[in-house]
């Protein structure tokens, strides 16, 4: 199968033995990849780089830190004024975390725009949700070890979640803290598994590639790619287009980590934990805002935590409530309309998310939840009476059509996003 | 790009809790501080003052935990100089070989000397309430250098309406209006060695500069990296933009 060809002994000898040049061949530089792909296609490899820089960062900040409930806060502060560059690793951490989730929601939302998770890709859009509910269990440990206040209560916030179970509620709850509240061992288990997860993610990040280097990406259009005419090689192609998106999104990461490393923070942390002080607003990080709405929308507490697990789980069987055969929103006028409310909901939702719950916001909240869940619901209908427009006959012939048409990308934003070289 | 930007400001909305977050607090006044910015170094000589201030009134309650008499070079301190104002601290060290504990003068890798034995302390001598450590607390409260200065400026008299808790203070911009710490800072509450006036506004603008300072000491080396970084990144994103041009040049 592989085009791979040398005539370095010493290269061959290894091929025979381990086809390590030949399988990085197969898949970094002749690997076929569909010609149209736009810059909303950069950040799955941005999410690769940003779980790299996490786990190198996050080393680092372990041979400093102390998982002690005594000396965690102070450890912290220990890196940040005097482990050489210690700041820099810390604030790259918490700041690239936050980096990490921009990149996922981007490439999540860019997924479902484009229809990404229809057949054949079902298996490659599960390894994806995996790989985000294992993040966000590693998010929320990880807040937890600096030991501040807003650490300490987040922790007793989302643990004591599980006490909704009924029955064994109480039960899972002691067992998850080691204790009857958070404390010591809470976050000695959570440091433990902060630090186990993140390569779980990257275990699941190779399922997730492999099913996707097997059936190959999907593309703007939405068609399956017909013949080597519809690809380019991977190298150069993408390789350098992925690299230039790395380099944009860097400022943005720089810009954060550098001139408001605390921006996405919360200045409740700077308190060491407290356990007799509850902050006056216990709120999440921003990613976590959208759930943090649904939950506290629903006024039942086993309801709002049924929600909320329920909100992430449904996109599991996304590509069986989209009955529609035509995977790009670009040639589903309805579903488009709908999909653009949907990311509107999702913001509104990560504001009512920080919220407190009074007033207008409760209402908001509840509508919001609401939507969300009809979004998922009104898929299936959409797939039966929409009328998609004309499919394009192939990739190419799509291609080049535009490059005499002067760009005509279906969808408006993409195609400004796009450079047309 | 314009996709990435409008999701940048909505990650931004998400953020922007600290209005409530203060409760009723009044919102702080606006100062103009030297280490803001991209470039925002601290003012040296302020920061000087406001540790003077720190350690003639701030400090008879409030600990500075974080900040060793070594990292006062940072703000300027000469080594002699700072080796003076750590003896001038006593610090208990020990056990000694015969076992005791014993009292020594401080040395620059000693920290500042915590004003109370153990919260229980704290909260005897301040009628129940606990006085913050002060490391942090620019960092750890919403409006962070402006709450503080506003906080140490804002002391008044209570409103007809508004009826004080015994051993509380009248302070709007505290969360609730009503603080159990008494207007710290007066006219003249310290002599200043430079000849500077020390009025409360003045009083106030360099001890926030000193605890600025000591909530993050390395953000002056943090902002220098910083620039040069972004400037490497665009740069380097100009050319890997040309790069990409080249290479797909042959497609279009």
């Amino acid at each position: 199968m592989s085009g791979f060809q040398t005539n370095n002994a010493v290269i061959k000898w290894i091929e025979y033995r381990l086809p390590i040049f030949s399988y990085v061949n197969d898949h970094l530089v002749d690997y076929p990849t569909p010609k149209n792909l736009n810059y909303w296609w950069n950040f799955g490899s941005l999410a690769g780089v940003m779980l790299v820089v996490q786990i190198v960062t996050g080393i680092v900040l372990a041979m400093h830190y102390q998982p002690h409930a005594d000396l965690a806060f102070a450890s912290t502060e220990h890196i940040m004024r005097d482990v050489n560059y210690g700041w820099l690793m810390r604030y790259m951490h918490a700041n690239g975390g936050s980096m990490f989730f921009l990149a996922v929601y981007i490439h999540i939302f860019r997924g479902i725009y484009y229809g990404s998770y229809k057949a054949p890709r079902e298996i490659l859009w599960w390894m994806g949700i995996i790989i985000f509910i294992l993040m966000m269990a590693t998010a929320f440990m990880g807040y937890v070890l600096p030991w501040g206040q807003m650490s300490f209560w987040a922790a007793t916030v989302i643990t004591n979640l599980f006490s909704a179970v009924p029955i064994a509620g109480e039960a899972i709850v002691s067992w998850m803290w080691g204790g009857f509240s958070v404390d010591n061992p809470t976050l000695n288990r959570f440091y433990s598994l902060h630090y186990l997860l993140p390569f779980m993610i990257f275990a699941v990040v190779f399922i997730h590639l492999w099913a996707l280097h097997h059936r190959k990406s999907n593309n703007p259009l939405g068609i399956d790619i017909k013949g080597p005419q519809d690809t380019l090689p991977f190298h150069p192609y993408y390789t350098a287009k992925d690299l230039y998106g790395m380099g944009v999104f860097g400022v943005l990461f720089a810009f954060f980590l550098f001139f408001a490393p605390n921006y996405l923070g919360h200045p409740d942390n700077y308190i060491p934990a407290d356990p007799l002080v509850t902050p006056a607003h216990i709120v999440p990080e921003w990613y976590f805002l959208p759930f943090y709405a649904i939950l506290r929308a629903i006024p039942d507490k086993l309801l709002g935590v049924v929600a909320m697990f329920a909100s992430i789980l449904i996109l599991f069987v996304l590509p069986w409530l989209d009955t529609s055969k035509v995977r790009s929103a670009s040639f589903r006028p309805v579903y488009k309309l709908l999909f653009w409310a949907f990311l509107v909901d999702c913001i509104v939702l990560g504001y009512i998310g920080g919220q407190p719950v009074e007033g207008v916001f409760i209402v908001i909240g509840r509508l919001a939840t609401a939507l969300y869940f009809l979004f998922f619901l009104a898929l299936p209908l959409i797939g039966w009476f929409e009328k998609p427009k004309k499919l394009p006959e192939s990739i190419a012939k799509a291609v080049l059509k535009e490059d005499g048409g002067g760009g005509g990308t279906p969808e408006g934003a993409a195609a400004r996003a796009e450079d047309r070289g | 790009m314009r996709g990435i930007a409008i999701l940048a400001a909505a990650a931004a909305l998400f953020t922007a809790q600290d209005a409530f977050a203060a409760g009723n607090a009044e919102a702080p006044k606006s100062v103009d501080w030297a280490h803001e910015g991209l470039f925002g170094t601290y003012d040296r000589a302020a920061a000087q003052r406001g540790m003077q201030v720190y350690r003639e009134v701030c400090s008879g309650c409030h600990g500075l935990n974080y900040i060793a008499f070594r990292n006062l070079t940072e703000i300027g301190l000469t080594e002699d100089q700072a080796k003076v104002v750590a003896a001038e601290y006593t610090i208990v060290d020990g056990p000694n070989d015969e076992g005791e504990m014993f009292e020594r003068p401080g040395k620059l890798s000693d920290y500042f000397p915590a004003p109370f034995e153990n919260e229980k302390a704290a909260r005897a001598a301040n009628s129940g309430a606990m006085p913050p450590d002060l490391s942090l607390i620019v960092k750890a409260r919403p409006g962070f250098e402006n709450y503080l200065y506003s906080l140490l400026t804002g002391y008044g008299e209570p409103p007809e309406n508004v009826e004080l808790m015994e051993g509380m203070f009248y302070n709007p911009y505290f969360p609730g209006h009503q603080i159990a710490m008494g207007e710290p800072l007066g006219e003249d509450a310290v002599e200043y060695a430079d000849g500077t006036k020390a009025t409360v506004d003045q009083l106030a603008r360099d001890v926030t500069s000193f605890l600025a300072w000591a909530a993050e000491p390395t953000m002056e080396a943090r902002k220098r990296m910083g620039v040069k970084v972004m400037l490497f990144l665009i740069i380097f994103s100009v050319l890997l933009y040309a790069v990409k041009r080249k290479v797909w040049a042959d497609q279009h």
